[in-house]
């Protein structure tokens, strides 16, 4: 960890990333066609992937690439295309002029609330202390860091974390299934769960 | 008394045995579910096998209560007003899922996966109602909303169902948004997500700490969408008309009573000493919720819409127990949700028999002339209108419920005249829609086309007879509830 006062390379490369991360994700947000859209978000991931080095989340950086740049996003533009909905016309009129107003009412708040933050200082006692990243790097690695507590501290959320995704699955399965012969469940006939 | 170590993995997981035993149990029955062919025998079979695991698991419940252990430090609490919720929480989904075995077969739905995601959705709940740690507050939250989002668009045949659906997902994501933001923001407040030591130290760093006034403000928008306080609201009239009908009665009924208990247990836990923070932003919402569901309540004219505001207008009710702080709070709390959970199943189970296939009939005018087509149907449903609004005597427990929620307020450390006051009010409010229907069913003659609905399935009727009978008795002898609610109170580590 870099204790300030920050070398001029770090702190030109945190702007950098904070730039490309920003204006990624307001490009994600005001592109009408889906597929630009998710290839601006696919770019905030990365920005932020580097933000996260620079404060020696070397695991989680890596985990943010592969799984939420690569793997959902590329889930994401299968659906996209599965469903053909790279057309910008279909979906544009989603967003009415009261959802943009709406919109930039708490995006508004929400940048006020950032500004009254700045203040806020945290207590010394609750950082941790100079060096103490380095040494937990050096003597643990980049994934014992976040492994050791993962399974320690919050194994119980770990465990619930693999029922809520246990229940995403079975909803996909439940909801996208094709039970188009139901009308004749009513009469009491077994169908083919297809 | 046994003391529970939580920092030793097989005490905490002996701490969360109920919780454990009910997810084990839905992911065997998940297994049974989808073995063979997808058939209304099943369904019906893996309803009746989900009914018995919630009897099993609130024996479980009953077990501990008996039990009275007590936890040291750690993510789960061990109390009695986590086992009095999870009760209440397993008496009604124990209902939905007798309510959706009769009411799957009459529109088709064959997914007996339904009955395991309603199994899962609790198991949440359970986790929710005893978490003391706001990671896994968060979690309880999502196994919940997730399993709910997807009962919601259930029925693929209904536009309304899909529209429904999608509404409640996309705006319960936003709202889970808020959650976590807060989520952060007071763990960068207070460097801690256990609900015990961020009460430790919000004392000393909290008063001025505009991080953690944030933080507790983004905490109070993500619940009260969870609980569908106004403003947070407008989801729920749209996804509750759209959703099967015993789902909306679990949306109205449990849904609202796990996020309640879990808001009070934040509050009560990691919130009491920075009371003047919060109190006036709370004392607002409750009272608008209040007027506003109860308002606009009166101008509806479907009566799962009307339901839906006056649950909106119970959330106000409910958010006077955090308001009044203390075990009066807690208990009163626990009491007005045992009453409410018993009329909210019993009006739905209702409407439920008398919409029909395709949900035909839902309008208000629809129960027109009931009392001389189904005598015991329009009585049960009078039962259950004045319940809600907590009328004596013939509203039976429901009165109790909003006289210890007014004495509630009314003994707190800081007594909330005003609110009291305004409950009053808005509850004669209600009475214009709760006695309407009432009306209608025994004053008006029969309008709708076939003047005979359909006969409710054995299992609903049971629903019914036994929430109506429930109401009345603990109407007339309301002390072994009381007792219970009286000692199942919240109990924070080290105060």
């Amino acid at each position: 960890m870099i204790d300030p006062p920050y070398p001029l390379f770090y702190t030109f490369n945190f702007y950098l990333f904070g730039v490309i991360a920003l204006a990624s994700s307001l490009a994600f947000v005001t592109r009408k066609s889906p597929i630009a859209a998710a290839l601006w978000l696919v770019n905030t991931m990365f920005a932020l992937a580097a933000l996260y080095v620079m404060l020696d989340a070397h695991f989680i950086a890596a985990i943010q690439v592969l799984v939420y740049a690569g793997a959902i996003m590329v889930v994401f533009l299968f659906v996209i295309m599965l469903l053909n909905l790279g057309h910008p016309s279909e979906v544009a009129d989603v967003r009415g002029k009261w959802g943009k107003a709406a919109a930039a009412v708490l995006g508004v708040i929400l940048l006020a609330q950032i500004a009254v933050m700045s203040g806020s200082r945290v207590r010394p006692e609750w950082i941790l202390p100079r060096g103490e990243m380095d040494r937990l790097l050096a003597e643990k690695g980049a994934i014992g860091v976040v492994a050791d507590p993962l399974f320690t501290n919050y194994l119980l959320a770990f465990e619930l974390t693999s029922v809520l995704l246990l229940i995403a699955i079975v909803g996909a399965v439940t909801l996208g299934r094709r039970s188009d012969v139901a009308a004749e469940a009513t009469t009491g006939e077994s169908v083919s769960a297809g | 008394m046994t003391k529970f170590d939580l920092s030793i993995p097989s005490q905490l997981t002996a701490a969360l045995a109920p919780d454990i035993f009910l997810m084990a149990g839905a992911m065997v029955l998940l297994l049974w579910a989808a073995w063979g062919r997808e058939s209304v025998a099943r369904q019906r079979a893996v309803g009746v096998a989900s009914m018995v695991l919630c009897v099993l698991v609130a024996a479980v419940v009953g077990y501990f209560m008996w039990l009275d252990a007590t936890v040291g430090p750690g993510p789960i609490a061990m109390d009695g007003f986590r086992w009095t919720a999870d009760l209440i929480l397993l008496l009604a989904t124990f209902a939905t899922i007798a309510l959706s075995m009769d009411y799957n077969e009459r529109e088709g739905i064959t997914a007996a996966e339904s009955h395991v995601l309603l199994l899962l959705a609790t198991s949440g709940m359970m986790v929710l109602v005893s978490a003391r740690d706001l990671i896994i507050v968060f979690l309880g939250v999502e196994i919940m909303s997730v399993a709910v989002y997807i009962l919601a668009g259930l029925n693929r045949r209904s536009d309304r169902a899909a529209e429904g659906a999608l509404k409640y997902f996309l705006l319960g994501a936003f709202s889970t948004c808020f959650l976590l933001y807060g989520i952060a923001l007071v763990y960068g407040a207070t460097g801690s997500t256990n609900l015990t030591e961020i009460g430790e130290r919000v004392v000393g760093n909290g008063a001025g700490n505009p991080m953690l006034l944030i933080g507790m403000a983004l905490l109070v928008v993500g619940f009260g969408f969870k609980v569908a306080a106004v403003p947070f609201h407008m989801w729920a009239p749209d996804v509750y008309e759209g959703a099967p009908t015993p789902v909306t009665a679990y949306m109205a009924a449990a849904v609202k009573a796990a996020s309640f208990a879990s808001f009070l247990r934040v509050w009560m836990e990691a919130f009491p000493d920075v009371f003047v923070q919060w109190h006036y932003a709370i004392w607002w919402v409750a009272a608008i919720t209040m007027v506003v569901g109860n308002l606009v309540a009166l101008a509806q004219k479907n009566i799962k819409r009307m339901l839906a505001y006056s649950s909106i207008a119970h959330a106000g009710y409910l958010l006077v127990a955090i308001l009044a702080r203390g075990n009066l709070g807690s208990s009163a709390f626990l009491f007005y949700l045992f009453a409410y959970t018993l009329a909210t199943f019993g009006a739905f189970a209702v409407v439920v028999v008398l919409s029909d296939r395709g949900d035909r009939y839902l309008k208000i005018e629809d129960y027109a002339g009931l009392w001389t087509v189904r005598p015991w149907l329009a009585g049960s449903m009078a039962v259950f209108m004045l319940a809600l609004l907590g009328f004596p005597i013939f509203g039976g427990i429901g009165f109790f419920a909003k006289w210890y929620m007014l004495q509630a307020a009314l003994d707190s450390i800081t007594p909330l005249t005003n609110l009291a006051v305004l409950l009053v009010l808005t509850s004669v409010i209600s009475a214009g829609y709760y006695l309407h229907v009432v009306l209608v069913m025994f004053m008006k003659p029969v309008s709708r086309a076939e003047s005979e609905p359909q006969l409710a399935g054995r299992l609903t009727q049971w629903v019914i007879a036994a929430a109506a009978v429930l109401i009345l008795v603990f109407g007339i002898f309301p002390d072994p509830v009381v007792r219970l609610a009286r000692s199942s109170v919240i109990v924070p580590i080290g105060r």
